[in-house]
């Protein structure tokens, strides 16, 4: 059978259901129950803070403050493909910069926007930790090194 | 089969570097070929080798033979080493970084390095707990359970000197002691991974590399303190490693080497892994509890230290990863044998992620003592791109930049403290005369500003008003008055910030306004950049006589600002021109300068 979005959404309700249930009344469990709820829906919809507050007797505005301090956590839907650019301290002596302005041309957004058909999210990192193949943008998880500003288009094509 | 054929083992370095240069299809093309040869080859993974510049790399091994390195790998290259090195027995000189009967360790990046917390990465499966064991492993757990007590291994860290490597180099038997003999039953251990130091990957690549060594040292930390819980708080944008520590983990428990009844005998321990969510100043102990502790992460004022009470109130050890990669080594080999390396003050090794405008970037491991010069030239092989050698960053956000004059310097705590700098965690990037002073400066107070917590009013406020200064000198708005009150500014929110991220925030701006002032001052009386970095302060043109009119430059320049007939010498209006570089990248005769 088909996986319709409603059906899709059904088994996500499920699992996060079940996410709640296995770390319910936990200490400490905040956190995790953030991160796993952000793998089940893309990002945190209110709803799933809301429920997580109630499930932990926390209010909702201390999930919202904690969930905006940290910078993984997402409050919109993301592009079906996520793309980060590394600003950390190689890439940014390395060109970082261009390669950030090549993609915001190429795909018409700023930082943390998606775009319009929903392909693709930007974002910025500082570090990914491959710093001898400065400057690196990552797609999704897959690492591209050694950029030029000119190599950006050619890379977005292959997620199109 | 041909019979004389011999066996090979080709094995591949799958640290984040090599996955991120190819190595899975590097991998993938060795079995295939070796497949479609009938080849006798086994493949196999390691974790770091620690020369990055070179990714990918292999080591081939013929049974019974001395191994060959391989660097800068794909697999088209894969079915040349196949043809003539696995089937033909000669391996190929043109991708080789050490021939059969040359020892890598002498090759001129080793030579200076002593490689302790390195010592098993690159060597080892991170993720085949038998060869970690094979190689000694999991031996210093063992004899310390065996007879040694608490006190007897506190002791000996205490002799060897080991300071902590997390940045701020306080003395690791001495945090034991206190946590020892801090009051209470339930203590915990917690591996600080957080590492969120931009340019920095020390952490990450032991993690990657040699997961089981932080183990060990972890539950032999935790039987020195008297925890029975260890937790690794390891950030979240290193799947790689997160992945490695969640098998070893269950490896070392499936050994009893962690959980109840360690080894059969009355120690227990068990490890957690908690992922960090993405905040640069959980990195700061008591930030990292509150997020522990499922709270923002703000940090709180010491005393009390964590030591004597830490999370969930209870006393708290917090050590780094390569800290506690160190305690393997000190306890097999003995704590003179440690104390013998290094200075009087540091002892022992650093591990430095060298990276930026150098030749032969990669992670290095020296002793301590050992100068900025060495590292940067002798196993760096100096500049990367014919410019010289202008200055090293060290110590990121905290950190400071020395200049080359200043590369005499030892790496030890008291030296780079003396100079300005600190030794931090180990980020260690190098920078050519076309970097600017001022755009680096700007670079980290941006960053240090973004992920300031917010609690203390001087390093929430008093950054944000020091980086739009710097933001004005870079876009050619500057006063000479900047430069004091940059200066005034930097030393108020060095005393009114709470914790180390305000403290030290000032520090890349305080070392480049000592060394490199006159670049500063060119920004603001000159209204030029040096380095031709800020956008606003230089302009690109075209030399009519390098120009040959091919057009390269007119396809990509976004703005439409370059004009010309083909054949003849191209125009560019500055005004049009928005600096994105394109045009410089696409011209294959160097026409395009910034002036
Ligand atoms: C803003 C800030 C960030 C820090 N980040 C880290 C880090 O990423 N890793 C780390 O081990 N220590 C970090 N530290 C230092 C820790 O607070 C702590 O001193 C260290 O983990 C103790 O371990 P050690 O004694 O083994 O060095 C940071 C400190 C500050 C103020
Ligand atoms: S110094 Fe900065 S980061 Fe540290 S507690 Fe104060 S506001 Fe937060
Ligand atoms: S600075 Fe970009 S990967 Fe480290």
């Amino acid at each position: 059978m088909k996986k319709t979005p409603s059906r899709r959404a059904a088994a996500a309700d499920r699992r996060f259901r079940a996410l709640l249930s296995s770390l319910r009344g936990q200490k400490g469990a905040l956190i995790p129950l953030l991160q796993g709820a952000q793998e089940i829906y893309g990002y945190l919809p209110v709803g799933a803070m809301r429920r997580i507050a109630r499930a932990l007797r926390l209010s909702p505005s201390e999930v919202f403050g904690v969930a905006t301090f940290y910078g993984q956590f997402r409050l919109k839907p993301v592009g079906r493909n996520i793309v980060t650019v590394c600003h950390g301290t190689a890439c940014h002596v390395a060109g970082a910069e261009r390669i950030s302005e090549a993609l915001g041309r190429a795909l018409g957004v700023s930082p943390g926007e998606t775009t319009g058909d929903g392909a693709f999210t930007l974002r910025e990192a500082a570090c990914l930790g491959c710093c001898s193949l400065s400057p690196v943008v990552m797609v999704n998880a897959t690492v591209h090194g050694k950029l030029t500003a000119a190599s950006v288009p050619g890379i977005l094509k292959r997620y199109r | 089969m041909k019979t004389g054929r011999r066996r090979f083992t080709v094995t591949i370095g799958l640290g984040s570097c090599g996955v991120a240069a190819g190595a899975e299809g590097v991998a993938e093309a060795f079995r295939a070929e070796a497949r479609g040869r009938g080849l006798a080859v086994a493949v196999k993974g390691t974790g770091c080798i620690g020369i990055c510049h070179r990714e990918v790399l292999a080591e081939v091994s013929a049974e019974g033979g001395r191994p060959v390195l391989y660097g800068d790998l794909t697999p088209a290259r894969v079915r040349r080493i196949a043809e003539e090195h696995l089937a033909g027995g000669v391996p190929v000189g043109e991708w080789l970084l050490a021939g059969e009967g040359e020892d890598i360790s002498s090759l001129p990046y080793f030579a200076k390095q002593r490689r302790i917390v390195l010592g098993k990465c690159g060597l080892i499966d991170p993720e085949e707990i038998g060869d970690y064991i094979g190689r000694g492993g999991y031996a210093a757990l063992s004899s310390v359970l065996d007879g040694a007590s608490p006190d007897d291994v506190i002791r000996a860290v205490t002799e060897s000197g080991l300071r902590g490597r997390g940045g701020a180099g306080f003395p690791t038997g001495r945090k034991w002691r206190i946590a020892r003999d801090a009051p209470g039953g339930e203590k915990y251990l917690i591996c600080n991974a957080d590492e969120g130091d931009p340019g920095a990957f020390m952490d990450r690549s032991v993690l990657e590399s040699d997961p089981h060594a932080v183990l060990e040292g972890m539950a032999i930390a935790g039987y020195a303190v008297g925890a029975s819980r260890g937790i690794i708080y390891v950030r979240a944008e290193y799947p790689l490693a997160v992945k490695r520590l969640g098998i070893a983990v269950r490896q070392a428990a499936a050994r009893r080497l962690l959980g109840r009844r360690i080894m059969g005998g009355r120690f227990d321990f068990s490890v957690s892994i908690m992922h960090g969510a993405g905040a640069f100043v959980c990195g700061e102990e008591t930030a990292l509890i509150k997020s522990i502790q499922g709270e923002r992460g703000m940090p709180r004022l010491r005393p009390p230290f964590p030591p004597s009470r830490g999370l969930w109130g209870r006393p708290t050890c917090i050590n780094n990863v390569e800290t506690l990669a160190s305690v393997p080594w000190i306890v097999s080999r003995g704590a003179a044998a440690y104390a013998s390396i290094g200075t009087p003050g540091s002892r022992g090794t650093k591990v430095f992620a060298l990276a930026g405008k150098i030749a032969r970037g990669g992670l290095v491991e020296v002793p301590m003592g050992t100068t900025l010069g060495e590292i940067i030239f002798d196993i760096g092989g100096g500049s990367a791109t014919g410019l010289p050698v202008k200055a090293a960053q060290i110590g990121g956000p905290s950190g400071g930049c020395l200049p080359a004059a200043l590369f005499d310097t030892p790496v030890d705590y008291e030296s780079l403290q003396k100079s300005g700098a600190i030794m931090g965690s180990g980020g260690l990037i190098v920078l050519d005369d076309s970097s600017c002073m001022v755009d680096i400066a700007r670079y980290f107070l941006a960053f240090t500003q973004a992920e300031s917590c917010g609690k203390c009013t001087f390093c929430r406020i008093g950054t944000k008003r020091m980086l739009e200064i710097l933001e004005r000198i870079t876009a050619g708005k500057g006063r000479m008055e900047d430069l004091d009150l940059l200066e005034e500014l930097a030393g108020k929110i060095k005393i009114a910030s709470l914790c180390g991220l305000g403290q030290t925030a000032p520090n890349p701006v305080l070392t480049t306004l000592r060394f490199f002032r006159g670049e500063y001052e060119a920004h603001i009386r000159d209204r030029r950049c040096p380095a031709r970095k800020c956008k606003a302060l230089f302009a690109y043109s075209i030399s009519p006589g390098a120009c040959v009119g091919c057009g390269a430059c007119v396809r990509v320049c976004p703005t439409k600002a370059i004009t010309g007939e083909p054949k003849k010498p191209h125009r560019l209006d500055p005004l049009q021109c928005t600096r994105c570089g394109l045009c410089v990248e696409a011209c294959r005769f160097g026409a395009i300068t910034a002036g």
